[in-house]
């Protein structure tokens, strides 16, 4: 029970934001619709992104400290994981956006950062193809990680916050949670950020159990 | 103070070393040199020979494309170009915190070398619409000290693989595009001769991106140069 109830927590909300999601009361704004349901799915994708991206840096700064090759697979892992939920967030981002700015893909410095970021990340996994020493592709790929993701913060925290933005609260846009969400939906959002989050932690520690088999296996 | 006075002494001679052997190799110089010549010239054969005048955008990201190509032609040799022995020997003599910023500080200085020839030879080829020529220069500073920190780094992560110039342009150029597209924004700014207090945001973020590369650079460049 001690380490299954945040699976089962995780299960709980997600079950709570899907049937809200598809079957909830939301507020009709102009525009937006329905459609601001998306933001139970596509809103908390990304902020699980950040947190996954956060804990492999986390792990690759702990690998570089104490070389511990457990420690790196943690940090590929996260990292798989938050290029998995990048990819969502821009799936469902692009949805949502064809339905209210008219675009698949608008030009927005947001989609340009994620799309950055998802280029980051997956030249970190050519950069660890290309290492065969276990240790040293580690050590490369965590010092790659650290440095990716103190460059990437600024292009997705800041820079959209200069520039024109479509999406709320960049720009001169009012932030989504002054105007549009009601309380009601509020109280489906913030756990909707829990639940997706610990989907993308289960998810990363199922992977990691299966890395740590198959390296037991090949021994 | 004494410590203080110790580093710097020992980035000094670092840095006077890396002089002098890229003077003793001048053919790779000149080799750069020679490199943003042509692709400058390519550049005035394709684009202003056919079409009379480029817009004003296309001139700018033009350049800064040639630019950053230099960049991370001249700074991928920035850790190859000395063998592994030699690496090693270095290893015993100099701390890594000295290794780095004498290597940042020395590609700072070729790069802004690089480009302000290149800015010259392309004013001459494709023509000068810019209107503040010193808003113009404090970007390509800028530029100059934010690709060499970066690409210094990267180009030690790539050094120890064996497809390195591969490998160079696929880390180095997402983590640099925020950059590049600060300092296009900060160029063009300064090619419609806009007043300087609209820019003060650009060249705020540009100098903390840099400071960050830097900070980071130091922080991580030792567990780099163990291995």
């Amino acid at each position: 029970m001690k380490k299954t109830w945040w699976k089962i927590l995780c299960v709980v909300i997600l079950f709570y934001t899907i049937i809200q999601g598809l079957g909830g009361i939301v507020p009709r704004q102009p525009i937006l619709n329905e459609t601001i349901r998306n933001v139970y799915f596509h809103v908390p994708l990304w902020f699980g992104m950040m947190t996954l991206m956060t804990a492999s840096m986390w792990f690759a700064i702990k690998y570089l400290r104490n070389g511990n090759i457990q420690d790196d697979e943690y940090s590929v892992e996260f990292a798989n994981v938050a290029i998995f939920f990048g990819i969502l967030g821009f799936m469902t981002g692009s949805l949502w956006g064809q339905y209210t700015w008219g675009d698949w893909l608008p030009k927005d410095p947001k989609i340009i950062a994620v799309e950055v970021g998802l280029l980051i990340y997956s030249s970190y996994f050519i950069l660890r193809s290309s290492f065969e020493d276990e240790q040293r592709k580690a050590r490369l790929s965590a010092i790659y990680n650290i440095f990716a993701f103190a460059t990437f913060i600024p292009l997705v925290w800041i820079l959209p916050r200069l520039t024109d933005s479509l999406h709320p609260g960049n720009g001169g846009n009012p932030a989504f949670g002054k105007y549009d969400m009601d309380n009601s939906m509020r109280m489906v959002f913030y756990p909707a950020i829990i639940g997706w989050t610990l989907l993308g932690v289960w998810i990363t520690s199922l992977r990691i159990r299966l890395r740590a088999i198959e390296r037991l296996g090949s021994n | 103070m004494q410590l203080f006075y110790k580093t710097m002494q020992e980035l000094k001679a670092l840095i006077e070393k890396e002089i002098r052997l890229e003077w003793r190799q001048r053919y790779a110089l000149n080799g750069m040199i020679l490199y943003i010549v042509s692709t400058v010239f390519v550049c005035y054969i394709s684009f202003a020979l056919k079409i009379k005048g480029m817009e004003p955008i296309t001139w700018n990201t033009l350049l800064w494309i040639i630019l950053l190509f230099t960049a991370v032609n001249s700074i991928t040799k920035s850790f190859t170009q000395e063998r592994a022995g030699r690496q090693l020997y270095y290893y015993t003599l100099a701390s890594p915190q000295g290794i780095i910023l004498s290597k940042i500080i020395y590609n700072i200085v070729l790069l802004l070398t690089l480009s302000l020839i290149g800015l010259f030879i392309y004013i001459v080829f494709l023509g000068n619409p810019v209107q503040n020529l010193v808003m113009y220069l404090t970007a390509i500073i800028l530029g100059a000290i934010g690709f060499s920190s970066t690409l210094t780094m990267v180009a030690g992560i790539a050094s120890k693989a064996e497809n390195t110039s591969t490998l160079m342009a696929v880390l180095s150029f997402p983590i640099i595009l925020p950059m590049l597209s600060m300092l296009i924004r900060l160029s063009k700014n300064a090619m419609d001769g806009l007043e300087w207090n609209t820019s003060y945001d650009e060249i705020l973020i540009l100098l903390a991106i840099d400071a960050i590369v830097i900070a980071i650079s130091y922080l991580l460049f030792p567990f780099l140069w163990r291995s």
